[in-house]
Formats: structure tokens, C-alpha cells, sequence
């Protein structure tokens, strides 16, 4: 499958996903979404550290939830 | 048909602003201040990485947050490149961050700096960030965009080499469901300078020749991520599940996949519990050769070029110290392993001949703080 098939499949799920769920939360319904174990970088230094440790041994990079930096890498 | 097109980009340009306006939301909140010290521990494929890495982040009147990071990493030993190419090495790198996120209503605006240090390689980045939350609070947008310039040398010589890097960012969060909540991201980065170790070599018909890349490489990444609560029976978080997807592509012709898995369970009040799992495949670039047989414009023969896959399976382990340990509002100790495989279609190993393959251990040990 072409790469630009893939990102338009990707983006059609999205796509069709939203129109799907509706969102519509409350804020009082919103206690679940705060707890710390909904957080997508539950701990940002960890997340930045085997982040760099993938960077290094793989071609791809990118989309990271920690942030950038140096590569320093060779 | 320009003017059709200027109404177009008008109307666009009024939704967007109504939007913005019409939809003030709750007030956005800046990071946690939090303060975590780390040593990190690697083991794998003939070379041992450890060292620290501290990150503290304090917020001022809930207008700004500022925060300061140092890592550290002293590398020793010799990978597979080294084995067969040049001798082992030590090295050492540190790397100092700052940054400030300053939040106006449902807007966080952020600033980073960042430089690192090692004898043979500099770097330097800055970004800018940009994060806004619309329909009240229930959809996050952000962008940012990040300038870095390198400076590649090779010890004992007088070699000295340019890298500049340019990264756009653009992602969106979605709450779905009081239990649901998604993000798509996309990230391209923009390379030009050399992009090449200085101290790698490829092999032409057996022999070692110096390798020669393209002097630019434009990459691009989208990342789908999901995470999902499941409740206890008195309606708290007991556990989540994550998963993400990750699509990468760039112009050296490297496609790869990025799948990961995971679990964070609530074992007992004070223990969190973290399996997860992470599979990668990239394929090869185009100017890359396990041993070429006739000379090119363009010779690689970097493992991370070549065609291979990666498995990740580990285990997070949080303790929570609760409240006034440490000094700290609330505090934990987290412990985290993760056992690596990397095994490779088109990279031999010229000791044996086969295809290369190895494990890796990688411990991260550390407590965090929260003011």
C-alpha cells in the first residue's frame, strides 16, 4: 500500500471516529480525564529519556509527546 | 477564481476567529510543578550508557511556568559499527534545558532553549509553542516550530561540519467520552549539512570506504494516540490502557512503524504498575548497502539505516510516598526496566557473516517531587 494511501485511511478512521463519538463531556463529568493515569506524558523526564534512547538506534523520529533537544547522537 | 479563492480564505479566516471567540472554555492549566532527579542505566549491543538527568518545573501566580533540566550521559565501550571500523571510545555528553509555557485564558504560549555538549558534537535548539483550547476545553490544538544548528567534529582532527534542523509541529487532543480521550500529531523536520558520522565507513566489494549521505533529509511523522480509563466499582480510575500508533516517512526513502501498548494499573493505593510493549519496522534507505558492489554518489552502511525490526517489553514500577515525604507536597519513587531486541534483514555482522542482532537493557531509576 502507498504511504499516502495509508495516511488517508489513518485520517478517514479518524475522521469517521469523530463524527461517530460526539463528543460532548461535561466539566462535572470530567474526573476521570484529570486523573493523573489519563495523562499521555505521565512522566516527562521518563518519556524524554527512552525517547532519545529510541532516536538513536532508529531512522525515524518525530511525534514525540516529550520535548526536543540536541541530538548529540553520533 | 483568485477572488473566489480570497473569499474562500476570508470565510475560513471568520469561522476560525468565531470559534475562538465564541468558545472562551474553561481556563487551561499550566504542567504540574514537579521536580524529578533520574539515573538512567543502558546495556546493549556492546556499549553501556548511564548517567543523571534532572527536570524542575515551578509555576508563578498560574500565569507562568518555568523549568530547567540537566542530562547527562557518559557512553562506553564498542557497538558494532566500532567493532568493525574504529577502535572503542568514551565519551561523555550534558545537555542543559529552559524553557517557559505563559498562559493567557485558553491559551499556553512556550519558549525552549536548549544546548548540548559533547567533545565531538554541539547543539543547539530554540522552539516556540503555541497550544489553544476550543468547544470548552474538550479539544486542545497546538503548533510549534524549532530551530537547531550542530556543529559536527571528529576528535584529534580538525574536521568541522554543519547541521542545521528545522521542525514544524501540528497536533490536536480530543476528549470523547468522560473515559476517552485521543490526540493526532504531526511533525516534520528539516534537515540540510552532514549527515553522517565522520567516523563510520561502507563496504564496497568487501573493502571500507568512507560513507557519503545526501546533504539534506526531510522527514515526516503522524502519531494517532489513544487513552481509555477503566473505572472502579466506586467510579474512580483504577486503571488505564494506552496505545499509540506512529507512521514515519522520509525523503532517504525509510518508511517505518511505530506500535505501542500499555497498561497503568492502580495494584494496591501506593504501588502503580506499568507493563508495556512496543514493536518498530523500518524499511532501508535507498543509498543504503550491507557490502556495494559498484561505487555510488551515495553509501551507508549505518544499521539504523538498513532494513530492521525492534521489540520492546518493560515494566514501570511507582511507589507513592504521599504527602511531606521528602519535603515535597506529595512525592514517589519509581523504578523502570525495559528489555530491547534489534534484528536486522540486511546488516551482517562481519565476525560471523550472519545478520546482526542484539538485546539491550535499559533501568531508569527515579524520584519526583510535587510542590
Amino acid at each position: 500500500m502507498s504511504r499516502v494511501a495509508t495516511v488517508t485511511i489513518a485520517l478517514a478512521l479518524l475522521a469517521s471516529g469523530c463524527a461517530a463519538l460526539k463528543p460532548s463531556v461535561k466539566p462535572y463529568e470530567r474526573d476521570a480525564l484529570a486523573d493523573p493515569l489519563m495523562n499521555l506524558s505521565r512522566d516527562p523526564l521518563s518519556d524524554k529519556y527512552i525517547q532519545h534512547v529510541y532516536d538513536v538506534r532508529e531512522a525515524a523520529r518525530g511525534g514525540g509527546v516529550g520535548q526536543g533537544g540536541g541530538c548529540g547522537c553520533n | 477564481m483568485r477572488l473566489q479563492l480570497r473569499r474562500w480564505w476570508a470565510r475560513l479566516a471568520a469561522l476560525g476567529a468565531a470559534l475562538f471567540a465564541t468558545f472562551p472554555g474553561r481556563a487551561a492549566v499550566l504542567p504540574d510543578d514537579r521536580a524529578d532527579a533520574m539515573y538512567h542505566y543502558y546495556n546493549g549491543g556492546g556499549t553501556k550508557v548511564d548517567g543523571p538527568a534532572l527536570l524542575v518545573r515551578k509555576g508563578f501566580a498560574d500565569k507562568a511556568s518555568v523549568y530547567a533540566s540537566y542530562y547527562a550521559d557518559a557512553i562506553t565501550g564498542a557497538s558494532i559499527d566500532v567493532v568493525t571500523t574504529a577502535s572503542p571510545y568514551k565519551e561523555t555528553r550534558q545537555e542543559y534545558g529552559v524553557g517557559v509555557d505563559y498562559l493567557y485564558r485558553n491559551t499556553t504560549l512556550g519558549l525552549a532553549f536548549t544546548t548540548s555538549d559533547e567533545r565531538d558534537y554541539k547543539a543547539n535548539t530554540t522552539g516556540v509553542s503555541v497550544a489553544h483550547e476550543i468547544f470548552d476545553g474538550l479539544t486542545t490544538i497546538n503548533m510549534g516550530y524549532t530551530v537547531g544548528h550542530d556543529q559536527v567534529g571528529k576528535t584529534d582532527t580538525a574536521f568541522q561540519e554543519a547541521v542545521n534542523r528545522y521542525q514544524y509541529k501540528l497536533g490536536a487532543a480530543q476528549v470523547f467520552t468522560p473515559t476517552f480521550l485521543m490526540s493526532l500529531d504531526y511533525e516534520g523536520i528539516l534537515e540540510d549539512g552532514f549527515l553522517n558520522s565522520p567516523y563510520r565507513a561502507a563496504r564496497l566489494q568487501g573493502l571500507l570506504v568512507p560513507e557519503r549521505y545526501p546533504r539534506t533529509r526531510d522527514s515526516y511523522a503522524i502519531v494517532l494516540r489513544g487513552v481509555k480509563a477503566i473505572l472502579t466499582p466506586e467510579g474512580r480510575v483504577g486503571s488505564s490502557l494506552i496505545a499509540s500508533y506512529r507512521y514515519f516517512w522520509d525523503t532517504w526513502n525509510i518508511t517505518a512503524h511505530t506500535l505501542e501498548f500499555g497498561l497503568r494499573a492502580r495494584y494496591t493505593p501506593k504501588w502503580t504498575i506499568e507493563p508495556h510493549y512496543r514493536y518498530y519496522r523500518q524499511s532501508a534507505a535507498s543509498f543504503y548497502s550491507d557490502n556495494f558492489q559498484s561505487a555510488f554518489t551515495f553509501m551507508a552502511r549505518d544499521k539504523e539505516l538498513s532494513t530492521f525490526q525492534g521489540h520492546t517489553a518493560g515494566i514501570k514500577a511507582s511507589y507513592d510516598l504521599g504527602e511531606k515525604g521528602l519535603g515535597f507536597s506529595r512525592s514517589s519513587v519509581t523504578i523502570a526496566y525495559d528489555f530491547l531486541r534489534f534484528t536486522y534483514d540486511d546488516f551482517s555482522d562481519v565476525r560471523t557473516g550472519r545478520p546482526y542482532a542484539f538485546n539491550a537493557n535499559v533501568v531508569q531509576v527515579f524520584v519526583s517531587g510535587w510542590f
